[in-house]
């Protein structure tokens, strides 16, 4: 082993579906640590006193929202062979049923960490079945100029206006009644899709809510951080529910 | 549609982690159920992160599941926001295997571990749907059975309950579960028919089957009802661990829970003797694993699950046939390649344990733990647990010389004959221990942690009249004093719970209105200090007419008949009370694997012995004594070289 060899980056992209959205996003991690030890994957460790691996993961999907695109960054150990067109299947196959792996791809060094390159999330919000008139609560939430939401932070209460982190916000039909669509801006203040709900109308309860897309602006340009596989989220969805 | 999960999900969002409830564990198994099959629930009745690990109900989960007759699934006691919502909306306790609804099953089974759990088990059944009491149970409940080391005085559950498993589950389930599945065959109508049928299997009692008459605040005698009913229920023993090799797929949760690493059990039954120790009592003779198949079960759990820590499990685990071989070839083992941590618990008071230690912490030093139980020697030969101080500070001594800095130190107060000189030994040994570990480090930290001690069943002290709460707080407040700016930390376990406990833990059936009336007032999850209430016990004793004083701190008398004389874990009564005698005496005795057989009736009862690979001691001797146990006499023990 020579020691100047680069670590390999890799990104995988994966899905988070089913009964399996219930655990939180620390369980998520400590699954992703027991699959790679299952197929033995080389990874990369950090120096020190008790070395770690090195994965990195992206935006934390709050408890109980599904996902068909996840993302993580791992650094593969130089210099031994890792194919990684079989990843996918070898991943899957050590994950939870509902965690499923639909994209691997090596990464250029030097590439901006997910946390800080994804600016924006797609959210599909299906709502309980509700009386309230969705397209005129949306339409008074677009028009306004604030939206002002508290939360409780380290036993301190916080105001702030989530208005300008609300990038596309649209009323639609879906399988099980009705679906907003909404497009969130993830830097500087965040919107989680429940306190977007409960500004809109705190009576509004979400039935599933799902992240659709992760998206890096970079230069006028939109792009997903790793395109899906082409055999890829329907049948992931099928799989686990 | 069986599967409750429609209703069980909308509730989801709504609750404090809601992965208790949705099952999807690395190892869990969605069973087919079908007529020709007996459906078992195995219940754990406490929250899903205490019960998820527990060994025995995975090992009962698993042979049940290999059976062609059988099916079993899983619960755990749902959290009280659970509970709640639960109640309003009408969901009643399920599984988390496939979400099916508890009274589907053909019979709860539930592991009782501490007697703190009691008013759970209560509200499990009540959240099934069914009535508390199994007097007022139909034929078509469920059989509602219970098993675990509080099932050997189960008399205070006997009017919830309606068979109890004595001792190891491994062969006996197969023998209930041919009695239900003929049961079921025949159209189950008479529930006591079935009854009858059970109490007749070895191993299980079926308290219905029994009448109990009192002389006053004194049982005078537990009868059969019919001749065909054992007047004493026997425990079960396995006689050979090694054709137990379970759980061959342990669960691997999902979420965080409490002992969350691959646990193999190195053995099973302890030969020491502590006399206030109900699970070495009641588990002997000792039945070791062949160290071949305990390597191949971490070496298979570990590839199979992901984990990176195993723990070794046994009541000693430092006492296993050459521990020291089996723990290096973890750790050199290059599948392993160097990350797997192993953990023993129960670490021996002596320099040999810390020695294995050291192998095995080699980067991590952070915190090691002794149970001495006892302040002074004279204490520690009245509970037979011979830690010499020169045992402790040795131990302590290689410890902090090798770069821990951490010790902890587990005490017992309100032990009999117990004086404030040895209550404030505790403080010496401590303090002491904290001087041994400046000499190597300024940050060294001793934690002396105390319980209150409460008597158990089939122990030597099964005779003792337990502490008051007021004097068990006395002595540790005897103990904040005496470590006061010593750089010892004290903790202490709230005497209030022990008195529940000790309620209960020598109770007799009348302690089952007293359960019933906790849990009716809301007593919950009595085991965690944010729930616990002892107002609601003193107040149900005395619903019940029922003195604190007589169940809990009296001394009993020699020829006193004990609620729970008519199960027996092989102990003859005659040995127990002479070992308590002995006890007063101040006279410890040898482990008994190593010395003559003192014939407590363990292994002569049932024609077993102690299966070893080694019948030479380990190094640092029986208890860390030192003494020289090669002169003792003929030891019963099969060599498992020699193990047919």
């Amino acid at each position: 082993m020579t020691a100047s060899a680069p670590n390999r980056h890799v990104r995988v992209r994966f899905a988070k579906v089913g009964k399996v959205k219930w655990t939180s996003a620390r369980d998520l991690a400590r699954m992703w640590e027991r699959a790679f030890r299952r197929i033995e994957l080389p990874l990369a460790y950090t120096e020190g006193f008790s070395p770690r691996p090195k994965v990195s993961f992206g935006l934390a999907l709050p408890t109980g929202c599904e996902s068909v695109a996840e993302y993580l960054d791992l650094e593969l150990a130089p210099d031994v062979v890792v194919e990684l067109d079989a990843l996918p299947a070898a991943l899957s196959a050590a994950l939870p049923v509902g965690v499923d792996v639909t994209a691997v791809a090596e990464l250029e060094g030097g590439a901006p960490s997910l946390q800080h390159a994804v600016t924006s999330c797609r959210w599909e919000i299906e709502v309980d079945g509700t009386d309230l008139d969705l397209a005129s609560l949306v339409a008074t939430a677009l028009a306004a100029t604030e939206l002002p939401v508290t939360r409780e932070r380290k036993s301190k209460v916080v105001t702030d206006d989530i208005r300008p982190a609300i990038i596309t916000l649209d009323v639609g039909e879906g399988m099980a009644g009705t679906t907003l669509s909404a497009e969130l801006a993830t830097l500087a203040r965040g919107v989680r899709p429940v306190e977007l709900l409960r500004a809109l109308s705190p009576d509004l309860r979400e039935r599933r809510v799902t992240r659709t897309h992760q998206w890096i602006e970079r230069d006028g340009a939109r792009r997903e951080p790793l395109p899906a596989a082409t055999t890829d989220a329907p049948h992931v969805i099928a799989r686990a529910s | 549609m069986t599967s409750l999960w429609p209703r069980i999900e909308p509730l989801l969002p709504r609750v404090q982690k809601p992965a208790r409830y949705i099952g999807c564990e690395d190892g869990a198994l969605s069973p087919e159920h079908g007529p020709d099959k007996v459906a078992w629930l195995l219940l754990y009745p406490d929250s899903y992160e205490v019960g998820l690990p527990n060994q025995g109900l995975q090992i009962l989960y698993e042979i049940l599941n290999e059976r062609d007759d059988a099916v079993a699934e899983r619960s755990y006691a749902p959290w009280t926001d659970m509970e709640a919502l639960m109640r309003a909306e009408g969901v009643p306790l399920f599984s988390v295997d496939t979400h099916r609804a508890a009274g589907a099953f053909d019979l709860l089974a539930f592991n009782l571990s501490a007697e703190l759990v009691y008013t759970n088990v209560l509200n499990c059944i009540d959240l099934a749907g069914m009535p508390v009491r199994a007097a007022e149970r139909s034929a078509a409940d469920p059989i509602v059975a219970a098993g675990g080391h509080c099932a050997f005085n189960p008399e205070p559950l006997a009017d919830f309950v309606d068979i109890f498993v004595i001792g190891d589950g491994e062969e006996v389930i197969a023998e209930i579960t041919e009695v239900i599945g003929r049961w079921k065959a025949d159209g189950p109508t008479d529930r006591d028919a079935v009854l009858r049928a059970l109490a007749a299997v070895p191993g299980v009692y079926a308290p219905a089957m029994y009448d109990v008459t009192y002389d006053g605040p004194r049982v005078m005698a537990v009868t059969p009802r019919h001749p065909d009913i054992p007047a004493v229920v026997e425990k079960r023993t396995i006689a050979d661990l090694a054709a137990w090799p379970y759980p061959k797929q342990q669960l691997v949760p999902l979420t965080e829970v409490v002992h969350d690493r691959l646990n193999v059990e190195i053995f099973r039954g302890c030969t020491r003797g502590c006399r206030f120790c109900q699970a070495g009592m009641i588990t002997r003779p000792v039945r070791e694993r062949p160290a071949e198949q305990v390597r191949e079960m971490v070496s298979a759990g570990l590839a199979r699950t992901g984990y990176d820590e195993v723990s070794l499990t046994s009541l000693s685990s430092a006492d296993y046939s050459g521990i020291a071989d089996v723990v290096k070839g973890i750790i050199d083992d290059p599948a392993c390649s160097g990350q797997v941590g192993v953990s023993l618990p129960s670490l021996r008071v002596d320099a040999f344990t810390v020695g294995i230690a050291s192998e095995i912490q080699k980067v991590r030093r952070t915190g090691l733990t002794f149970a001495p139980e006892g302040g002074t020697w004279r204490m520690r030969q009245v509970i037979s647990k011979l830690i010499r101080e020169e045992d402790l500070y040795g131990a302590v001594e290689s410890a902090f010389s090798q770069g821990w800095r951490r010790v902890k130190l587990y005490f017992l107060i309100g032990l009999p004959t117990e004086t404030d000189t040895d209550t404030l030994g505790i403080a010496e040994l401590a303090k002491n221990c904290v001087e041994i570990g400046r000499r190597y480090t300024k940050g060294a930290s001793v934690t002396a942690s105390v319980g209150g001690f409460v008597p158990k069943p089939h122990t030597p002290f099964q005779w003792f009249g337990q502490d008051t709460a007021e004097e068990l707080m006395r002595k540790v407040n005897l103990l904040r004093d005496a470590t006061k700016r010593t750089g010892v930390t004290l903790r202490w376990h709230d005497p209030k719970a022990t008195l529940a406990e000790g309620i209960a833990s020598r109770g007799d059936r009348r302690i089952g209105a007293v359960v019933e009336d906790v849990w009716r007032h809301g007593g919950t999850f009595q085991e965690w200090s944010e729930h616990f209430d002892l107002s609601l016990w003193t107040a149900a004793m005395e619903r019940a007419g029922l003195s604190t004083d007589d169940y809990v701190h009296r001394h009993r008398e020699a020829d006193e008949v004990l609620p729970w004389q008519h199960i027996s874990a092989g102990l003859h009564k005659d040995f127990l009370w002479q070992d308590w005698q002995e006890a007063l005496a101040e006279a410890g005795v040898e482990d008994c694997r190593w010395t003559p057989c003192y014939d407590c009736g363990a292994c002569t009862e049932y024609g077993i012995e102690h299966v070893v690979a080694s019948n030479t001691p380990p190094a640092g001797g029986s208890q860390g004594t030192g003494q020289d146990l090669r002169t003792g006499g003929a030891v019963p023990v099969t060599l498992l070289a020699t193990r047919r």
